[in-house]
């Protein structure tokens, strides 16, 4: 389990290129005074960013995924609870392939 | 709308104990799911050669999924460095445009707390942090907790899975691969607004599944998050 120094190396150039990241748009913000409108722009990301996130699996991972994330949906907006939302999606995935599996 | 943004702008941002618990306490089924997904980590570094110390040693400066599962796909003798970190920077280039929303509320905080906090900034703390400082619950700290516990998690996780290799089976046969799904699409139910979210939502839901399926790696998710985003300016009118 000794560390390779090559490895090492690539280990802490690829931590010292996700920190760039991380820090960058927060270094990049603080920079630049913020119009009206980029406010609205940022405002808007979060939401795009899940949304990108997810939408492959759930619109085109499988007819389980699909539903199984309409489950979710509901129980969130329901419960607002996100372990309970989560553990939905996890049990109504696994329900809905083993039936699709069965009905092929 | 103007007048509401700019007063909540005049609230005070804090960074505290109580809010770095609160961050831990709500990223708890965060970590659980982590954990499932660190054991898949380590075992696959394991069998990519590298060993459970080098595995976790990634995950807990790295820290980024994403970015760790890509590099294992080119992991090999003599390793290619350029492309490693390539890669990296283009999975991460989705934290440029994170760190940017944080940034309204993170520019009060001292420059130490706001840079070293962003060093544990995840997809899934960060969504729960902008969740709570969309409620107007400004706490800095909160980010940083999540944080901790997911990297703890993450990284022992890895760690367990480099050395017990072989015994995760599937990860698919238990829906965990639809945890993280799941966690994501709950966080999109409580930033639903209102009719107003609709358009920059759909486009950004149409542009990621497009440049999923025709473009290599993790672009989708910038590009969705982009064009959603401007969608979300446009059409508010200048």
């Amino acid at each position: 389990m000794g560390l390779d120094p090559v490895t090492l190396l690539a280990i802490v150039l690829m931590a010292l290129a996700t920190y760039a990241t991380r820090a960058g748009g927060l270094w990049l913000a603080n920079r630049f005074e913020l119009s009206e409108r980029a406010g609205a722009w940022l405002d808007a990301i979060p939401g795009a960013i899940l949304v990108s996130l997810v939408a492959p699996t759930v619109l085109t991972g499988g007819l389980a995924e699909t539903l199984a994330a309409a489950a979710v949906v509901l129980v969130a907006l329901r419960t607002g609870s996100l372990p309970l939302a989560m553990a939905t999606g996890v049990v109504a995935v696994v329900l809905l392939r083993t039936l699709a599996a069965g009905l092929m | 709308m103007h007048q509401e943004n700019a007063a909540k702008k005049e609230e005070r941002v804090t960074f505290t104990l109580a809010g770095a618990l609160a961050g831990a306490r709500r990223c708890v089924p965060v970590a659980i799911s982590g954990c499932a997904t660190g054991l898949v980590f380590g075992t696959l570094a394991g069998q990519a050669g590298l060993g459970a110390g080098e595995a976790a040693l990634m995950s807990a400066l790295v820290f980024s999924g994403a970015a760790q599962f890509l590099v294992l796909g080119i992991w090999a003798s003599p390793l290619p460095m350029v492309a490693i970190v390539l890669t990296t920077i283009v999975v991460g280039l989705r934290h440029l445009l994170m760190g940017a929303a944080l940034g309204p509320v993170f520019s009060k905080l001292p420059r130490l707390k706001a840079y070293g906090s962003v060093y544990f900034m995840a997809d899934e703390n960060w969504a729960l942090t902008m969740g709570e400082f969309d409620k107007g619950r400004r706490d800095g700290a909160f980010l940083l907790g999540g944080g901790l516990l997911d990297v703890l998690a993450w990284t022992g996780s890895t760690f367990v899975g480099g050395t017990f290799g072989g015994a995760v089976e599937d990860p698919a046969r238990w829906g965990l691969d639809f945890a993280f799904t799941a966690i994501f699409l709950a966080l999109i139910a409580g930033m639903w607004k209102g009719r107003s979210n609709i358009l920059p939502w759909t486009v950004a839901a149409v542009v990621s599944v497009a440049a999923y399926h025709w473009l290599p790696g993790q672009w989708y998710i910038l590009l969705g998050g982009l064009a959603g985003s401007f969608a979300g300016v446009v059409r508010r009118g200048p």
